[in-house]
This record gives structure tokens, sequence and C-alpha cells, in this order.
């Protein structure tokens, strides 16, 4: 569950985001749950085919447009008919980890996360390759399919794709005196921006390291900063973290620890939910900046009165380390494909590659749905500061999977938990790397 | 299922009851209780016991649908690696369980379910008793006060964890705001965001929640101490506390007794409060068992060792309540016997 809502609260910006992000949610999902227990795609003698398709955009027009988008399928290809399950995120999760536990009554066509997740999936034989069946597709997104890639085959078709740095208060910043705010720091000019933001007795960070993922997004950066890129994808396939630039990264974290730049009670703080939650300081203008993701305008400005993305929000990169032996291009995000069932008809895969397709992503991107992959799409982003995100993800560096999906919820929660333990000041650089190699071991 | 088992007790009851007089006494109808009705009274007796089972069927069924099985499967699957998907087919026998209690979150978690078993009857017991006894005494607003103090026992307890989550926010909060106004400082992390802290205020926001059922339960046994027992004690002169010692406490004892075990089993079970409040945090500062299981398996998709923890639990929670009934709960059962 620690990603909970970083998918669904990238969907929407703006007002749909406060109903996902607050408790209304659940009432999305009330009138989804007639359908979903009839099965999966049924074909009658005709020919004609039923697809089941699962996604979390679940309210205002995120929803009229994907809604819009399986009619013109059903439409484009006469016999096949969409049938949309909009849930409430947590809600789909659920629902599919219940189906993929099953083996049965799994969706056609669905949202993957990737990482250790997906390779679970594939490892049970539920997912279909996608590599041949849609290869111009993945053509033409094949700057963010290795996330989704095992044993060079393919297995869903990444539709969003975002990455995590500071999320700041110009305003506040401009207060503490810095007005020169680079896009891209070093852990010096990072430090400066903190002091003089106490120094103005601003709380410098927000953080919800009471959900843990948070907290554990400074040592995945720290990882990307200090690692080389392949030695992090070595170290994830051999269990073997004894590199030191693992335990460099928990000595980065433990230097932005000792700064004491967190909000007060930061050990007990919510990610996103409600007014004080670390998003929720940011979006009532009481802590400088906040480490998030591409989700982050529309979490904020679904926390504020007038449900408007703010002005005063800007955006630089997490900073870089002297020595770091990451390339500097490389960052830490995320994202959600397309993934189709095992025992889905070929029109599933159609309709997934549909879904890539310029159209369907630039109308995506111009709703502020995500940060679509197609580079068709990019430049339709209504929201600019969402868009200023597009530059730094396509600069040329590797875009690093969460580390906690990467490494699947096993490992990946007794990292987030030593993480949390390490910002709690009862744990040390090193006990992080054990941990993760313990939990590694403990899989086999 | 049910009606099996109706149909193969049916034809040992004849032999196995000591008599007609028994049936009839036990089933309580007139025409069954004729003597030397042999025959009849057997057939009658099915017909009860299968009128038994068609009644209890429906329950029977549900409690092996959402119990039984449950726990079986629980138990099942903590003797394989099982990451949710596919089959179980990677047995390790009981390595689970040497890794849920070599776990220093499991320990842990366990010493802080044990540390609310204990304060929670420490704290709860003479405060509980000492309202009763108050609330019992008639006075002037008795029935507001009774109300109030059953309160938070009545609100659901995710509701009552939210409320106290937003009053004990850090800095922001109700309680930090007025601490801070009258120049007190509030806790730096927090009440909850402090390793140190966060169990005294789960545990204070527990007994704000529980002390009622106590309250509750203390006062309905005040009501079955025998009024000629305060009146004797009258007339031989005991004064109020000599009363409440000698005579109140001890009459109340077995009510004190059972709220203890219920008390017990739910600070074992505790889950929900502490979910809302910390999650089991900070730094597994308030973790209980439960929370552990959870966490494990549907958080970290580690099914075998969350099934291994819930058998562990199970088998604490056992041994505990079977020692409180064969230790404590036996006295009151001499009692009525």
């Amino acid at each position: 569950m620690t990603r909970t809502q970083r998918g669904a609260t990238a969907i929407a910006l703006g007002a749909t985001v406060a109903m996902l992000a607050t408790a209304c949610a659940g009432q999305g999902t009330a009138d989804q749950d007639t359908a979903d227990t009839e099965g999966t795609s049924t074909e009658d003698a005709g020919g004609d085919v039923t697809l089941e398709w699962w996604h979390n955009s679940n309210t205002g027009e995120g929803k009229e447009y994907y809604d819009q988008v399986a009619a013109d399928f059903a439409e484009a290809n006469p016999g096949v008919t969409v049938q949309v399950e909009a849930m409430q995120h947590e809600d789909m999760v659920t629902k599919l980890q219940a189906a993929m536990q099953a083996g049965t009554d799994v969706p056609d066509v669905f949202m993957s996360r990737g990482g250790g997740e997906l390779q679970n999936d594939v490892d049970a034989g539920l997912l279909r390759d996608l590599t041949d069946d849609a290869a111009d597709t993945i053509d033409t997104i094949s700057a963010f399919t290795g996330q989704y890639t095992i044993d060079d085959q393919v297995y869903a078709l990444p539709f969003s794709m975002g990455i995590v740095g500071f999320w700041y208060n110009k305003d506040l910043f401009a207060e503490a005196g810095i007005d020169d705010v680079s896009p891209d720091p070093t852990f010096e000019e990072f430090s400066g921006y903190v002091d003089q933001l106490q120094a103005a007795g601003i709380d410098p960070i927000s953080v919800g390291a009471g959900d843990k993922w948070p907290a554990a997004h400074y040592w995945y950066y720290g990882v990307v900063r200090e690692c080389e890129f392949e030695t992090v994808e070595t170290a994830i396939e051999t269990g073997d973290y004894s590199d030191e630039c693992f335990l460099k990264a928990g000595e980065d974290v433990q230097a932005i620890l000792d700064k004491e730049p967190f909000n007060p009670g930061f050990l007990a703080t919510a990610a996103q939910s409600g007014p004080t939650s670390a998003s929720g300081l940011l979006a009532s203008e009481k802590v400088g900046m906040e480490l998030a993701g591409h989700w982050e305008p529309g979490v904020v400005g679904g926390l504020r009165e007038d449900e408007q993305v703010p002005e005063w929000m800007g955006w630089f990169a997490f900073p870089t380390f002297d020595g770091q032996a990451g390339d500097p291009a490389d960052q830490m995000g995320g994202g959600d494909a397309w993934a189709v069932s095992q025992d889905a008809p070929d029109a599933a895969v159609d309709f997934a590659a549909y879904l890539l397709s310029d159209e369907v992503q630039q109308g995506f991107a111009e709703l502020d749905m995500g940060l679509p992959t197609n580079p068709a799409a990019t430049g339709s982003l209504s929201n600019e500061t969402l868009a200023q995100l597009i530059p730094v993800r396509d600069g040329g560096g590797e875009t690093q999977l969460y580390l906690d999906t990467r490494l699947g919820q096993s490992v990946g929660g007794a990292m987030n938990d030593e993480i949390a333990l390490l910002f709690a000041g009862e744990s040390g650089p090193q006990d992080v790397v054990d941990a993760i190699e313990d939990a590694a071991a403990s899989q086999g | 299922m049910a009606d099996d088992a109706a149909v193969t007790t049916a034809p040992a009851s004849p032999a196995t009851s000591t008599g007609p007089a028994a049936g009839a006494t036990r089933q309580g109808r007139p025409a069954a209780g004729r003597p030397g009705g042999g025959r009849r009274a057997a057939d009658s007796k099915l017909r009860k016991r299968l009128e038994i089972a068609f009644f209890v069927a429906p329950a029977l069924a549900m409690l092996a649908l959402f119990v039984v099985w449950p726990v079986i499967t629980a138990v099942q699957m903590s003797a394989f690696r099982w990451n949710g998907r596919g089959p179980l087919v990677d047995f390790v026998g009981l390595a689970n369980y040497v890794s849920v209690l070599t776990d220093d979150v499991f320990v842990g978690s366990l010493v802080n379910n044990l540390v609310i078993v204990v304060l929670s009857i420490a704290i709860q017991l003479p405060l509980g008793l000492a309202i009763a006894l108050l609330l019992n005494r008639k006075m002037w607003g008795q029935g507001a006060l009774r109300t109030i103090i059953f309160v938070p026992y009545v609100l659901a307890e995710v509701v009552a964890g939210v409320v106290w989550f937003q009053l004990l926010q850090p800095y922001y909060g109700v309680l930090d705001t007025i601490l801070q106004s009258v120049g007190l400082e509030p806790p730096a992390q927090g009440w909850l965001g402090d390793p140190d802290l966060a169990l005294w205020t789960v545990m204070a926001i527990l007994t704000w929640k529980y002390l009622g059922l106590a309250v509750i339960l203390f006062l309905a046994g005040l009501q079955g101490v025998p009024e000629e027992l305060y009146e004797a004690a009258q007339l031989d002169g005991a004064s109020w506390w000599q009363v409440q010692r000698r005579i109140t406490v001890p009459l109340l004892g077995p009510t004190i007794r059972t709220w203890g075990f219920l008390s017990m089993i739910g600070s074992l079970q505790l889950f929900d409060m502490v979910w809302i409040l910390t999650k089991g945090g900070p730094a597994n500062a308030t973790s209980t068992m439960a929370i552990f299981l959870v966490n494990e398996g549907t958080r970290s998709n580690n099914f075998g060792i969350a099934g291994a923890a819930s058998v562990v639990l199970f088998l604490i929670a056992l041994v505990m309540a079977v020692l409180y009934q064969r230790l404590i709960l036996r006295r009151d059962a001499k009692g009525v016997a």
C-alpha cells in the first residue's frame, strides 16, 4: 500500500483531486461494484468481444474522458464492447490484488505499477507478453518501457511517467531572501536554502514520515545520486548491496536529517491526507518545500480553499552530492502502465495500444491527468507547473523506479520500515543496507 | 453438513440418554414425557434434533466459512513462503514461526501488547471503580454524568481515533495550541510522533475510550449488592470507607474479574485505534501484534509470516485466556457451586 495515493492523485488536478485525497473518495465506488463480478472477457459465437478495463480515474473530467475513449474504440472496432470499471485508487489496488491471487476474473486491461509487483504477476503467468503484439507502440514509448520489461519481454505499456523532486513555495523562499533558486542545486546550495528558511523562522521541509514512503524517497534519491544506474541494477539482481554507494546514500540522508529541516512532528505526519499532512503543510504555506512526485500540484491544489494549483509553486531537482557516482541527469520516479491479462483476447492488446496513441495521450495531457510518455503528447500539458518536469524527465538520464515498488512489497516494505527508523534516529545508514539484504535473502 | 451430523447422532441417542424422564425434562414437552413411550420418544428426539440442526445450520455454515476456514487457512499458510500469487508450493515448515519469534518488531509488539494489558487493568480498575462508586451515590446530575462517562465507549473506535489524531496534531493541534497559550512547551515531535511518548499517549486515549465500559459494568454489578448488607453495616456503625472495602468491592469481585478478562483480550487484539493514530509508529513504538500481522500480510505480501504471526497471536491469547479462567475466574465458578 505504499503507493496508495501516488498514482491516484496524479490523475487529475484541482477539484477532482480534492475528492480523491479526502474521505469523500469512497463514494465513487458504490455504483461500480455491480458489474465486475461477472468475470472477464466474453466472446460469443458471433465473434463479439467484451473487454473489461479497470482504471482509477473515477472522478470528474478524467472519468468522462476515459469513458469517451472507450466508446471511441468500440465504435472504431465493430463487435468490440469496452466495459469500463472506474475505481477509487485503493479499491482498485485491493481488487486487483484479490483478482491476481485468485488467478481468475483478472480484467483484460488494467493498471500496473511495474517493479516487483509486475514480476510477481509475470511469474504467476497472469500477464500477456506484449513485445510483438504491440511492437509499434513500444517503439514510440521505448524510453519508458525499461521498468516494465522482464527478460527482454515487455509486459505493460507505460502511459504516464513522473519524477520526484522538491516542490517549493516561491513566496516563502523570497521572504527568506533566497532569490536565486537553482533548478538542479548541489547539496551545498540546498543546505543554504534550508539555513536561510530556518533563519527566517520558516520550517524548511515537510515530510510525511508517518506513511514511511515519503521519507524513504530521500534514501532512494540518495541511491540514485551516489550509485551508478548499473550498480543498482546489479545489486537488485544479486541481492548484494555491499557497494559503498548504498551506505553513502544513507549518509546523505543523515546529513540532511542533521540539519533538522523537517516540520515538527514529521515522524507522525501523513503524506497527503488533510491539512496537517506534509502536502497540507505545503498547501497552507507553512513550510518552504516538500519532496514529492508529479502528483503534487494536484494534491496541493485539492488541499487549498480555492482548489486551484497555487501560483507560487516551483520545482527543483533533488540536490547532487560531491563525488557522486550517479549521473546527475538521472532521476527517481515512477509511473503507471497498461497491462493485459494472459487470457485476454487480441482486441485487448489493440485497446491498450490505442490508449497510448498520439490522440489519446494528447487528450490525457490536456487534462493534466499525468505526464504522458508518447513524445507526440508531451507538449500538450495545460498546467505549466507540471510541464516543467518534462524537460528534466526527458533530459537524457535514467529514471529509477521508486525502489520499494522496484523491489516488490516484501523487500520494499522492510526497506521503508528501516528508513523510517533512520528518520526517527533509531537506525543508521548501515542498518538500512542490512535490512534490505536480509529481506532480499529471505526471499530466496 | 449439519444434516449429516443430525442423522449420525440420532440413532445413538436412545442408548446414551438416561431414560424418558431425562428426555422429557430436556424437551419440556408433555407429549414426550409419557413413560414407556420409547419409540415415540426416540422419534420425537430425532425430530427435535433435526429441528435444532435446521435452525443452527445457517449459523454453523457462516461460522465455518468465516471463522473456521480462515483459521485453517492461516495455519496452512504459515507453513509456506507465499507472496499471494499462485498456489502454495514453497513449503518451509516452521521457518516462518522462527522468523516471527526472532523478529525484533514482533517481539517489541508483543511487549507493547503486554504493557497495554497490564496498564489497562492497572489504570482503569481503580479509576473505574472510584467513578462507579461515586456515580452510585444519589447526587445531582447523576444520569448526565453516567452518560458522559459512557459516550466515548459508544463512539466508533475509528471516529474517536480520527478525532484524537486531529486534537494531537503537533504545533497546530488543539492540545498543543492550548499548551502554548499558557506558556508550556509541547513535545517537539508531537505526542504521537515521539517514540518515547507515543505509547503513553495511545494508552491515555485507550483509557478515555474504555473507562466507560468498566464504569458501566461496575455500576451494573453494584446494583446486585443486596441493600440489606448496607443497612446491617450501617447499624453496626461502619464508615462509608469500611462499607466499600468490606462489602461493595468483595461482592463486585465477579464483575471485576469478568471485566478484567474482557479488557485483557481486547488489549491483546488491539488494532483499530493504533492504526488510526500511529499505524504502529513512530519507529514501531506503538506496534501491536495485530499491526505486525497486517503490515506483513496485506502491506508486504509476506502471507506466510503473517499466517505464522496470527497463529502465535491466537496461541498467546488462548493461553492467557485459559490461565485467566483457571486461576482467577475459577473462584467465581466455585462460589456458585
